[in-house]
This record gives structure tokens, sequence and C-alpha cells, in this order.
């Protein structure tokens, strides 16, 4: 590997000998476990391993619900209830994967936030931050088609008007939503091909997964200083490093435990309390719910995709230049999407020289603005759309953009940034050695 | 008894909207303090065993209970026998009897409850979770989180929320109701206190029979609650230990890394 000189696996006994010869998996294993890692990780650098067991425990409880699931416009919302009633902990296993799907988009989230915050998508590992992306996108669809499955009020109408979205597109929309749906409506060609898709999808998240994992374990993690790990030799790097494990596999496993004892909390106490009431009533095409709302993590980009309606000038002079293709529904999709692109495209929008955030005082404030921004959509995504929740909802949206599009090109030119340390192992001392000597550069260590 | 049916299947689907979630003029729903709230709220027996009964008498002639399998009343403190008996009290029909026409015959307890479409009435053994959506001050669930409220204190300021106002639209009598979303409802008051005698000599005036029922549809909606909870305890008690094990073997292993920084 190219990556951070460190000590590989030598097969010593015999069979072992034997065995690397032909698989060499011994030593990929033990090189992937014990791949240098930057010793100055702090705790945002645990959400890898969070969703890595968000991955299994989804997949692990899906394959048992499956057992008892039968995907049936006529029987899938009993089987459901068959679930929660006569399976033995079947209850608990239907919540554990209702619940599991909001973790895994709390960890996704925190992942995605801390590498915009630390540049962790900027060279060398925009193909690290490009792979997550289709990861995150792989994960809404299986969330989407998985939520249909109990066939509820809110399963049913959530993929009516998500379907729909693509009826929006311009001359091609309507075959490509029928071909979707697998007919004029959503209906039981619909369900069973998404129950199909919702098995399938955790397995592509899996490969990708791997090599998500593959290609940031070539250019090496990225750390709170963005400083690059020294690769003179070997006995420089490890001043820079520690071994992914033991040090950082029992960090995160201790922030693994702290947050499952939460999850389980959510899961024993309160179970229903991030889902929709709704979906306990059985689909039923004849009656239109209320407000259809979608999961709680998908509300920024609902909110940016209602945000843009026909009396924004936007919107108009786009229909305009394009004669009407473009209109206020297909605009709406394209933001939705668009605010996707823009956030997998952070790596080429990113114009400064420095890499995490720390070292950079204003996009230190853009960033948290961000944030903020971030779950204002969110909430405006579950309120109706009316004032005055739609003209936040557009402000909203802009932001986003702006970050993307205008921020993050400009503060690259304009900005100052603050002093960087020279290596890590620098860091590490300023920040666990005594204070006065914080600013010297390091010595050799005690070890 | 049998006085509730008047819904017409329009109104019904009016019912079936989900309203509950309406945004505002949010319907007033009072909070009761069920037995089963909070962590360590159970439910409690004889209060299902009540709202069974005000269930059995007065809501089963329009309302089934369709997912609900009868055997499961056994966690209510019935036994084997009785449940036998009260299943016996439904007929189903059952398409195997006179070799293969089909006839009826009393459900057993591996029935389920009757499904009771005949008036137009929802099933209601999802009921008290499909109703939990009044999501307090501005959607975020507050009153769920700290009140505890859910679809049960729905239920029950519905059946107790009735003005004595009626008006007549579109053909069907609608009832003035404080905690249905749009304040006019198409049930007619189902309950007025004093319905059902309870053996146990319980207080039978229609605040504490709109609870008990309250408390029993939540029961069909949520059967293995206290399953779940004891679950969800033991996971979180087993959690804590490895958190404070974790902590300090991680604390342990870094001691050398950290001194490193420090003799350095």
């Amino acid at each position: 590997m190219a990556g951070i000189p460190h000590d590989h696996y030598e097969p010593r006994t015999g069979a072992e000998k034997w065995l690397h010869s032909r698989l060499p998996i011994v030593g990929l294993l033990y090189d992937t476990i014990m791949i240098p890692t930057p010793k100055n990780l702090n705790w945002m650098w645990i959400w890898g391993i969070v969703l890595t067991f968000c991955l299994a425990l989804q997949i692990i409880t899906g394959i048992v619900l499956v057992m008892h699931y039968t995907p049936h416009v006529d029987m899938a919302f009993a089987s459901i209830e068959h679930i929660m009633r006569n399976v033995n902990g079947g209850h608990f296993i239907r919540y554990l994967h209702m619940n599991g799907a909001s973790l895994f988009f709390v960890a996704v989230y925190a992942h995605i936030f801390r590498g915009l915050y630390y540049g962790s998508y900027k060279a060398p590992r925009e193909i690290t931050w490009i792979i997550g992306m289709l990861i995150y996108l792989c994960m809404m669809g299986t969330a989407f088609m998985g939520y249909v499955l109990p066939w509820g009020q809110m399963s049913f109408w959530g993929a009516t008007v998500i379907t729909g979205l693509f009826g929006a597109i311009p001359f091609i929309g309507e075959p490509i939503q029928t071909w979707l749906l697998g007919g004029p409506a959503v209906d039981n060609a619909t369900l069973n091909r998404f129950f199909s898709l919702h098995y399938l999808l955790p397995f592509v998240i899996a490969g990708l997964v791997a090599v998500h994992i593959w290609a940031f374990h070539t250019t090496g993690n990225n750390n709170p200083t963005g400083v690059e790990v020294r690769r003179g030799s070997k006995a420089e790097a490890e001043k820079d490093t520690v071994p992914f494990w033991p040090y950082y596999v029992i960090k995160d496993l201790f922030a693994l435990a702290v947050i499952l004892a939460v999850f389980f909390a959510i899961v024993g106490y309160m179970p229903n309390y991030l889902g929709h009431p709704d979906n306990y009533i059985e689909a039923n095409p004849l009656v239109t719910p209320a407000h259809i709302v979608p999961e709680w993590y998908f509300l920024p980009f609902y909110a940016i995709l209602r945000a843009f309606t026909a009396d924004v000038w936007l919107v108009q002079l786009a229909s305009l230049v394009t004669g009407g293709i473009i209109d206020a529904k297909f605009f709406g999709v394209l933001a939705m999407f668009g605010a996707i692109v823009v956030l997998a495209l952070a790596p080429w929008l990113d114009t400064s020289s420095v890499r995490s955030g720390r070292y950079r005082p204003m996009l230190k404030w853009w960033f948290w603005l961000l944030v903020i921004d971030f779950f204002a959509l969110m909430w405006l995504g579950a309120m109706p759309a009316e004032e005055p929740y739609a003209s936040f909802s557009l402000i909203a949206s802009a932001y986003w953009f702006a970050y993307f599009l205008v921020i993050l090109p400009l503060l690259g030119v304009i900005e100052k940034p603050l002093p960087q340390p020279e290596t890590i192992e620098e860091d590490f001392n300023a920040h666990y050695g005594k204070s006065s000597e914080a600013g010297s550069t390091a010595a050799t260590p005690a070890e | 008894m049998f006085r509730n049916c008047t819904l017409s299947a329009l109104t019904a689907l009016m019912l079936g909207t989900g309203g509950a979630f309406a945004a505002g003029g949010e319907a007033h729903v009072e909070n009761f303090s069920f037995s089963f709230e909070g962590p360590f709220g159970t439910y409690d027996q004889m209060q299902l065993q009540r709202g069974l009964q005000v269930y059995t008498e007065v809501c089963s002639a329009c309302h089934g209970l369709k997912y609900v399998p009868l055997r499961d009343l056994e966690a209510l403190g019935y036994t084997e026998e009785e449940v036998i008996a009260y299943s016996a009290f439904y007929e189903v029909f059952d398409p195997e009897l006179l070799d293969g026409e089909g006839d009826f015959r009393p459900r057993k307890p591996t029935d389920h409850f009757p499904t009771v479409t005949s008036a137009g009435a929802p099933d209601l053994s999802l009921m008290a979770k499909a109703r939990a959506g009044f999501h307090g001050p501005y959607g975020l669930g507050l009153n769920q989180l700290f009140k505890g409220m859910g679809g049960a204190e729905y239920i029950a300021s519905l059946l107790t929320g009735y003005t004595g106002e009626e008006k007549f639209e579109a053909g069907t009598v609608l009832y003035e109701n404080t905690a249905f979303p749009g304040g006019w409802i198409s049930m007619a008051p189902p309950l007025y206190g004093e319905d059902v005698e309870y053996a146990d000599g319980h207080s039978n005036d229609l605040h504490h029979i709109a609870e008990d029922v309250s408390a029993f549809l939540m029961w069909t909606a949520e059967p293995k609650m206290m399953a779940r909870k004891q679950a969800g305890f033991a996971g979180v008690l087993f959690l804590t230990v490895l958190s404070v094990l974790l902590y300090l073997t991680n604390k342990r292993i870094w001691a050398p890394i950290k001194r490193g920084a420090k003799e350095s």
C-alpha cells in the first residue's frame, strides 16, 4: 500500500506461510486493522464506527423481519402487525430497525458535517468524499423504500409524492414515473419492487463502504489540524500516528456504547416518537392525509424542494428562459437534487489551501451558520406550506446554495488563515503536554 | 348501546384522514395521567379489564379490533377458560365448515376480534398509536416528550369532549367536539357516564369510563409495551456498564501515549 509507512504482516508458522502465499487475507486484515492513524483525532472521528454498526444492525434486523413480512398490498400492513404481536421479540426487532434508520442518519449527518468543517473532502481525499456521497444517496433510497413497506398512509402517500417528483421532469418524466412504479399509480407492483430494492441496496452500500475505507486507508485519515502525517520514514510516521488497534478501536467502541445506551432508551421508551402516527393507519388510496410529511432525515431537502414556488423570481426567470420547460415543480426537483450535488462538489468549490476549519477564522462562522441553516430547513420541512414558513424556506435554501457556490470559492481568496502546526505530533503535544512547552517543537518522545 | 352507529361512509373517510395532526387551530387534548406513562409505567390490569368491558358493551357495536388476537386477552389476567368463553360471544364465518360450503361458528381464542365494517367506523386496533400526533408546541412533539401524552389522551379527550351541540350538514348529523380537529365529528356521543356497571365497584362516571377504554385501546395498539420497556431498560443498563468499562480501558490504553506528550 502506498500510504503511511508501517509494519506489515509477516507469516511465521508453516500454516500461515501456506495460506499467505495462496490468499493473503490475514495480511489484508492485519494491515487494515493496524493502519497508522493520526493520534490527534477528536470525538468527531467516531462516526465511522457508528455508521458501520448501523449498517450491520439494519441488515441483521432486516433479514429477520423479511422472514415474517409479506410484500403484498392486501397483507403487508397485517404482516407488520403479525410481527408486532405474534413473532417472538418481533416488536423489539422492528423498533430497532425503525429507529436504527434514524440513528444511521444522525451519524451520517454528523460524519458529513465533520468532513465539511475539517476539510476532509479536500485533495487527496476527493474520491473518499464522492464515494461517501454515493453511500448517502443509497441510504436515502433505501430508507425511502423501507418506509413504504409497512404500507401505512404515510408509506403510500410518501411514495406517491416522491415518485411524482420524477414525473416533473419535462418530456420523459411520466414514462420514467410509470417505469419506477410499475404502473400508473403506487400499487402492488411498486411495493414489490421497492421491497426487492430495499433488500438489495444495503449490500450495494456495504460494497461502497469497503471502497470508502480502501480510499481513505490509501490517503490516510484526515485529522483536526488538516496537516498530513509525515511519511519520510517509519520512525517519523510513528511520531504522528498510533495503530488503529487498539487505540481507536477501543475509543470508538466506548463512544458507540454511549450512543447505543441513548438509542436503547429511545427504542425501549419512545420507539414511535420519530415516526409519523399516520403510518399506523393502513394505506388508503382514496384518503389523502392532511399533511404529507417525510421522515425527519429528509426534511431539509424536502424544505428546499418546496421552497421554489411559482412566485419566486428565479423560478419565473428559469421558466421564461426555457420557454416554460422548467416550471416551478421541476425547478424544485432540480433544487433538491442540486442541494446534494453542490455538497458532492465541495472538493472543487473550496479554493482555500488550508484544510481544517480550525485555522480558518472566517469559514468557522459561515460553517456554523450552515449547521443552523440545516436544522432550520429540517424544521421548515415539517411545517405546512404557508407563510411565513415559505419565505423562511426560501432564505434558508438560498443560504445552502450560497455556502457552496459563493462562500467556499470566495473565502479561499479573501480569508487570511491562522498559522497551522508543523506536525500532528506538535498539535498532540500542545494539547496533552505541559502548557509552557506547548509552542516548542517536539523533542523525541520518551518511549 | 347501539346508539353510536350513525357514521356514514363519507364521514368515516373524514375520520381516516388523520386530522389529529392538523396544524393551526389545534384541538384541545387533555392530559390524563395513565399508569403506563413514563419509562417504568405499566398497564393496570384491572383498568384494562374495565376497558374491555366498555369496548364490549359499547364500542364493539360499530368498531372492530381486527388485528388483535383474542388469545392475547390472557395478558389482561383472564384464565384460558374465561378467554374461551369471551371469544364465543363473537361469531366468525368459517369457509371450511359444511364440507367447504362455509358456515358461522363461535370464535375461538386463536381467532381475532371481529372486523366490523357495517357502520363505516374505523378499526380501533391501532387507533391509540395512529392518533398520537398532536405534536405540541410548533410540531416538535414536546407534549409527547415531557407529559407522555399520546393517542390514549386523544381518545379519552374525544370521548369526554362533546359539547352537546349538533348540526346537520351534507346529509349527516355532526356533533361538536373540543378534541376533534375541526371541531365537528360524525360519531354521536358514545358515552354519557354510567353506561356500564363495573363488577369491581370502580366509579363509572364519564371521565373514568373514557379513561378505562382509552387505556384498553392503548393496550390493543401496543400489547408488548411492558416487554419492550424491560428490554430497553436491560439494554441501557448493560450498555452503561459497558461504557464505563470501555472508558476505563480507553483511558488506560492512551495513558502512555499522552504521558509521552507530557514528557516531550
